[in-house]
């Protein structure tokens, strides 16, 4: 791979033909010569940048009193979207073209007008000459040994707990209310579990909130739900989010469903969390072909013929069923709360 | 030259000179120019990268000002006016904080202009941070004394991220909200402190009443505070220790070169400023961005397919969308790995590496001593070989991230690209490593073969003996220094693990492992050439030196090409 040339052949080769000795590298060449501008040599040049300057500056002048022309010229407190689209271009632009004005100028003078011979610095290394550093460290000492703090190890113990735990008394307050009641047993109950009162809960059609009746759940049509009448309750957006539901109906054939869980859908409907397992999206697209409920956040895709069970994608757990039926009039209800939490895992889930 | 050098100082301006003692009396301003006002700074496009972060930021801390002015960080529910635009958020239920986005965005002047600028400056912030690291990484100008600033920049990054997503998430639209969202999902998924952890963030239950004004504060106070007290430590830093300067003739590891603070940086520096400015302003005016009275407040039950976050967070995206479902059950307590490892433990590996990485590099090569002048990346082959890999990891993702529109817009399976993506993951690392590495020697190969032979001129000469050789122009030595300045670090060399005496050498295990990561980065390398073999291959090829002797002038590389082409027909 690198090709060396065994140095004592050569040196050798070197001596024979009378050349001097080559040195193992190259020498830095210094600078290289200065390349004049156009500018430099001829005055004309020189003089059009000039002019370019201040034409660019210009432009900026022009261009900053567009923009608070615009600003008076096209009011947006009506009801006309042409006039804030305008507004926003105008002063837009002419904010934009000010700016550029500026800098463009300011860097072509800079190019074409000012000095371009470069210039050499010298750098000094970090660390400090020796002698300094010795000096740093008999400073050290020395206001080591004035403080005596080497000899009184308790004040050392004392001071360190003290300035150690200290912020406690700014954390905990802070940390402590940060989570409100801290009540983590919410993540386990929804409002489906009953209505406010202990009614029934009926499921309602979101946004509108209509009940919903059995027999207006076609086949291969999914239904947005929300528990019935929750808008008018406490934390509205809270219980919204565990409590979301998508219905289907299918043909009754094709569900599988376990013994335990045959009672919870009516007729081939069935109502399921909408709230993704894998992290909490809303899972809302639905494939009336394949009977296949797709998160669009992580697509992670649940069959609904199977209890919901995971087929693609990050989630791990079936989306929850809530199990429902019809009460006399044919208004679908649910038997009870759904019998795990939804949403995604937590830590105490199991528990 | 022009008069004004030559011409005679000129008698200082009375009231310039007062100013200036006034000043001097007060804050020693004299010895302040003396040090500063010329110190030199090297030229370089690659050094204007971090300057557009620098810019950007300052755009966004003017436009968000303006933002402050109109923006009500509240969750408190009210309904939108029914005279006022959009018609189609009229008499619609909102929370005020994004009644009084759309409210600004439609009815205060330049209120929609100052979003975009905001929304576009904050994407090139982050933007142009990224590609200044890389400039870091790649050419080496982390390497001592500069690791501290290193990391300083490294966390300017990580509070760029934290600055994006929490702006991001204040209009409390659709989009933002399942942002949110998918953040507490995360959060819950942190084994032990998880479910406190989503309660501590949203003062409960996820949405609450809390997060808009909290996450206020913490985007337009902690951390634009944070980020300012950084950018001042990272710009000392750059004082401090004078900027690094790439390679060339008359740089040396103990000078920098180039032009001063003052005129010539006061005026391109700043007037790159004003040009920064310009261009996001110019996109602020044109482009629309987040639109968000399209998607509407946010509403738990709702959310847009083909919804992708800025961009500098769909990294995060897509390895959530990559990762399979897996989930164990320890003891009763539920360990959610589809979430901690791509969501946590994959980014905290990916953020680790490339904060310690000078640190990693350096006790890796045993690397001692200052380093002004940059690495070509090529010459350090090993180093861009890795973060070539590197990047390749981020693409991945980020590709990954953008999977469901992908698959819309090229009509395949969506599992299909999912599952490409997964493999990718493990396969594009590790041959992207293999192929920028053998590329790197190559362009290394070229370098020494342009040093030893010189320019391809295009011109043929044929010999009395029937011989064609094409010319080569020699190097001038400006030239030439650029390619055979560098050195070629060697591995490791430890002694044998037996001394004389055929007795096991205590720490020989440790040193040889030491050696073998020394051979991975310098094991393969190429030395650059030196005077004598340049001397060996211009004495053997004798004939390349011919460009000048007049015999061949007439020569011209027309004819040559019509000799080639003659030749070969």
């Amino acid at each position: 791979m690198s090709i060396e040339q065994p140095r004592g052949s050569h040196d050798l080769q070197q001596s024979e033909s009378g050349e001097v000795e080559h040195p193992e590298r190259f020498e830095n060449p210094g600078l290289p010569p200065h390349r004049p501008r156009l500018g430099d040599e001829d005055p004309k040049a020189n003089k059009r940048s000039e002019h370019q300057v201040v034409v660019l500056f210009v432009i900026s002048i022009i261009a900053t009193i567009a923009a608070i022309w615009g600003f008076f010229a096209f009011p947006v407190d009506g009801l006309q979207v042409g006039n804030v689209r305008m507004s926003t271009l105008v002063i837009g632009l002419g904010l934009g073209l000010g700016m550029l004005g500026i800098g463009v100028g300011a860097v072509h003078w800079a190019k074409t007008l000012m000095n371009d011979h470069e210039k050499v610095e010298e750098r000094h290394p970090q660390r400090g000459d020796d002698a300094t550093r010795a000096e740093a460290v008999d400073i050290m000492r020395e206001g080591v040994e004035d403080s005596a703090i080497a000899r009184r190890p308790l004040i050392k113990g004392a001071l360190g707990t003290a300035v150690a735990i200290a912020p406690l008394s700014f954390l905990v307050p802070l940390i402590g209310n940060l989570g409100g009641d801290w009540d983590i047993s919410k993540f386990r109950h929804t409002a489906w579990a009953s209505a406010p009162g202990g009614g029934r809960r009926y499921l309602a059609t979101d946004p509108t909130d209509r009940r919903i009746k059995a027999s207006e759940v076609t086949r291969g049509s999914m239904v947005h739900v929300q528990p019935w009448r929750l808008e008018e309750e406490e934390n509205f957006l809270e219980e919204k989010t565990k409590a979301v539901v998508i219905l289907m109906r299918l043909d009754p054939k094709l569900l599988k469903e376990p013994e335990e869980k045959k009672d919870w859908s009516y007729d081939g409907i069935v109502a399921y969390s909408k709230v993704c397992t894998h992290v909490g999206c809303p899972v809302a697209l639905y494939e009336q072909q394949t009977h296949h409920v797709l998160c669009p956040c992580h697509q992670s895709t649940f069959d609904i013929t199977d209890q919901a069970k995971v087929i693609f994608g990050p989630a791990k757990r079936p989306l929850p069923q809530l199990p429902i039926t019809v009460d006399e009039e044919g208004y679908l209800y649910a038997q009870s709360d759904f019998h795990e939490p939804v949403g995604p895992s937590f830590w105490e889930r199991e528990r | 030259m022009t008069a004004a050098t030559n011409a005679p100082a000129e008698k200082a301006d009375p009231r310039l000179a007062a100013a200036a003692d006034f000043l001097d009396t007060r804050v020693g301003i004299s010895k302040i120019v003396k040090e500063f006002a010329r110190k030199i700074f090297p030229d370089h496009w690659s050094f204007l990268l971090g300057e557009i972060a620098l810019y950007s930021f300052i755009v966004l801390l003017i436009s968000g000002t303006f933002l402050t002015m109109f923006f009500v960080p509240s969750m408190a529910e009210t309904h939108y006016p029914t005279d006022a635009l959009p018609v189609t958020m009229q008499g619609v239920q909102m929370s005020e904080a994004y009644a009084s986005t759309i409210h600004m965005s439609f009815h205060v002047r330049g209120g929609l202009l100052m979003r975009q600028i905001h929304h576009w400056a904050a994407l090139l912030f982050v933007g142009a941070m990224v590609v200044h690291m890389l400039r870091i990484f790649f050419t080496g100008a982390f390497r001592r004394p500069r690791e501290l600033n290193w990391l300083v920049g490294f966390t300017l990054l990580i509070m760029g991220l934290l600055a994006g997503f929490s702006g991001y998430s204040l209009p409390d639209d659709v989009l933002s909200g399942n942002g949110l969202r998918i953040a507490d999902g995360v959060a819950l998924a942190i084994p032990i402190i998880g479910s406190y952890v989503s309660f501590a963030l949203f003062g409960g239950e996820f949405p609450g009443d809390d997060i808009i004004p909290r996450l206020f504060t913490v985007h337009i106070l902690l951390v634009p505070g944070l980020i300012l007290a950084l950018i001042a430590v990272h710009l000392f830093l750059i004082v401090w220790h004078k900027h690094t300067q790439y390679p060339g003739p008359g740089r040396t590891q103990k000078n920098v070169v180039g032009f001063p603070l003052f005129p010539i940086y006061t005026a391109k520096a700043g007037g790159f400023f004003f040009i920064v400015f310009g261009v996001i302003a110019l996109m602020g005016a044109t482009m629309s961005i987040n639109s968000v009275w399209n998607y509407g407040p946010y509403d738990p039950s709702v959310v847009s397919a083909g919804a992708q976050p800025d961009w500098y967070m769909l990294f995060l995206e897509g390895s959530l969308r990559l990762m399979p479902g897996l989930e164990v059950v320890i003891g009763g307590f539920t360990l959610s790995l589809a979430i901690l490892i791509p969501g946590v433990i994959l980014p905290g590996l990916l953020f680790t590496f490339l904060g310690l990485y000078p640190f990693i590099e350096r006790a890796v090569t045993k690397d001692t001593g200052e380093h002004h002048l940059l690495d070509r990346p090529r010459n350090a082959a090993t180093r861009t070989a890795l973060g070539a890999g590197f990047l390749a990891v981020w693409f991945v993702l980020i590709g990954a991230g953008a999977n469901d529109l992908i698959a819309t817009h090229f009509n395949v399976s969506l599992n299909l690209i999912t599952w490409i993506f997964r493999i990718l993951f493990f396969v594009l690392p590790v041959v992207t490593f293999l192929v920028t590495k053998r590329i790197c020697f190559g362009l290394q190969r070229k370098d020494r073969e342009l040093a030893l032979h010189g320019h391809e001129t295009g011109r043929i000469v044929r010999f009395a003996s029937g011989e064609f050789i094409e010319v080569h122009q020699p190097l001038d030595e400006y030239e030439r220094w650029l390619l055979v300045s560098h050195d070629s670090p060697a591995p490791l060399q430890i002694d044998p693990p037996e001394d004389a005496n055929g007795v096991a050498r205590p720490g020989y295990k440790k040193e040889r492992r030491w050696q073998k990561l020394s051979q991975f980065f310098y094991e393969d390398r190429i030395e650059p050439v030196t005077p004598a073999e340049l001397a060996a291959a211009q004495s053997h090829g004798e004939h390349d030196e011919l460009p000048a002797t007049e015999a061949h002038e007439e020569i011209t590389s027309e004819d040559s090409a019509g000799q080639i082409e003659a030749r070969t027909h």
